[in-house]
């Protein structure tokens, strides 16, 4: 970063309790190496991170995993969330919470419930899910945390399999009651990555798509609140990724790692520190993941001299790193990265093939392990 | 934009969270993955919902506290509200 200038705090932080999960969709942001129960942090180190949070400056959590429920202590975390004044928000897939749980959850002074949806469909959803009946469940816990009063949000990651329901997800949407509905184009990190070739569409169903969010935004403005997540290898700018690295949030992981974003391990050669070993404070400011790519002095010339360098922050690093071998080059999504038309090729390519989901899945344990 | 009458009574929706930012310095209101830092005016407009106080009834109290003509403040006031709900951080209860 500029040499003068300390960083800000951080604002959100995602708790990635468990990496356990009943679904296995394909486009999962977590790795590909995904950390076993007995790594999980204990509840005591999750409240003290939570507590440290708060006292840095952080003002939400999101409760996330795999799927968080799975975790006994759940109440007791949402419970340290607020007593630390935290805004939590629970991020679920909603197969494995009842109505007496929930209940636990809210009187736990849970804020918010965000609840993936893969299909707008039982047969869209299960598919992609490799669940059955889970979108039936999803359905039914919905009906719970309104019937509760909480805030719902529908979160529908966006690929070449349901692209065609977006009009369904919204019209889900106000059936179920959700206040806000998040249409996310999935990211090609982790899983997703691994899945490109089964899940990217192709540039006009991208903007087939883009106007149909537009249009129902318009139409339910003030009934429901529509964010978009648009994909980007099919665009001319980068996104803003994560806000600017280690500038607005950190994300820790079930084992504690303390990372800049989920994919940040992505990058060989950074160091991580975890919770186990250091204070949430001392790893935002001082640790060296978070200042490797903090702030513009790092940029290329391109970045450097470019007005939106404060807008788009370079782009993302993890994407830099994996689609041209250097996470300090320009964001390769970027018109002015000479890498740019190979993306846009390779997009086009994978758009026009036909290959079938690797469901998200723990490894085999190898031998004696 | 919403049409808000001065007999409507406002209230924050559950989920939505008036709370001072102490490391930062200000106000904000938390809402789902949102977070809306406030302008010192904003706080003070905002800090008045209690959720049983009607439109008009703020609009008197703020003319008390900025001495200035209510026809500017209710129309201050209004649109503010106006914005807020689309948001869906606050609503007519």
């Amino acid at each position: 970063m500029a040499s003068s200038e300390v960083p800000q705090p951080p604002m959100g932080m995602l708790a990635e309790l468990t990496h356990r999960c009943p679904l296995q969709c394909p486009y999962c942001s977590n790795p590909v190496a995904l950390e076993r129960r007995r790594q999980e942090l204990d509840t005591a180190t999750w409240q003290r991170v939570f507590a440290e949070a708060s006292e840095m400056g952080v003002l939400q959590v999101h409760l996330s995993g795999g799927e968080p429920a799975l975790r006994p202590d759940l109440p007791e975390l949402v419970q340290a969330c607020a007593d630390a004044g935290l805004y939590s928000n629970l991020i679920t897939a909603g197969v494995n919470i009842d109505r007496a749980r929930l209940e636990t959850l809210a009187d736990a002074g849970l804020d918010h419930v965000q609840l993936s949806v893969q299909g707008a469909t039982p047969e869209v959803t299960d598919h992609i899910a490799n669940m059955a009946g889970a979108h039936a469940r999803k359905r039914a816990f919905a009906a719970e945390v309104t019937a509760l009063g909480l805030p719902l949000t529908l979160n529908a990651v966006i690929h070449r399999a349901n692209l065609h329901q977006i009009d369904d997800f919204v019209e889900l949407a106000i059936e179920l009651g959700a206040r806000r509905l998040e249409i996310a184009h999935a990211q090609y990190y982790g899983w997703a990555l691994v899945n490109r070739a089964a899940l990217m569409p192709s540039r006009e169903q991208v903007m087939s798509a883009l106007e149909r969010v537009e249009a129902a935004r318009e139409r339910l403005q003030g009934r429901l609140v529509i964010d978009a997540v648009v994909p980007d290898y099919h665009a001319r700018l980068p996104k803003p990724c994560m806000n600017g690295w280690g500038r607005q949030s950190l994300n820790v992981t079930p084992s504690g790692k303390v990372l800049p974003c989920h994919a940040a391990e992505t990058i060989p050669h950074l160091e991580f520190w975890n919770v186990a070993d250091h204070g949430l404070q001392e790893i935002w400011y001082d640790s060296p993941a978070f200042n490797a790519y903090r702030g513009t002095d790092w940029m290329p010339e391109t970045c450097q001299s470019c007005e939106r360098k404060e807008i788009d922050w370079g782009g993302c690093r993890c994407q830099a790193l994996m689609l041209t071998g250097d996470a300090a080059q320009m964001d390769p999504v970027c018109e002015k990265s000479p890498y740019h038309d190979e993306v846009q090729t390779l997009a086009v390519l994978d758009a026009a093939g036909d290959a079938d989901f690797t469901y998200r899945r723990f490894a085999r344990m190898p031998e004696g392990a | 934009m919403t049409a808000i009458q001065e007999s409507d009574i406002v209230r924050l929706p559950r989920g939505v969270r008036l709370r001072e930012d102490k490391q930062r310095g200000g106000w904000v209101l938390l809402a789902p993955e949102r977070v809306f830092q406030l302008d010192d005016i904003a706080q003070t407009v905002v800090s008045e919902v209690d959720g049983e106080r009607s439109v008009g009834t703020i609009i008197d109290r703020l003319c008390d506290t900025y001495q200035a003509p209510r026809e500017r403040i209710a129309e201050d006031v209004t649109a503010m509200f106006a914005g807020l709900i689309e948001k869906r951080v606050l609503e007519i209860a």
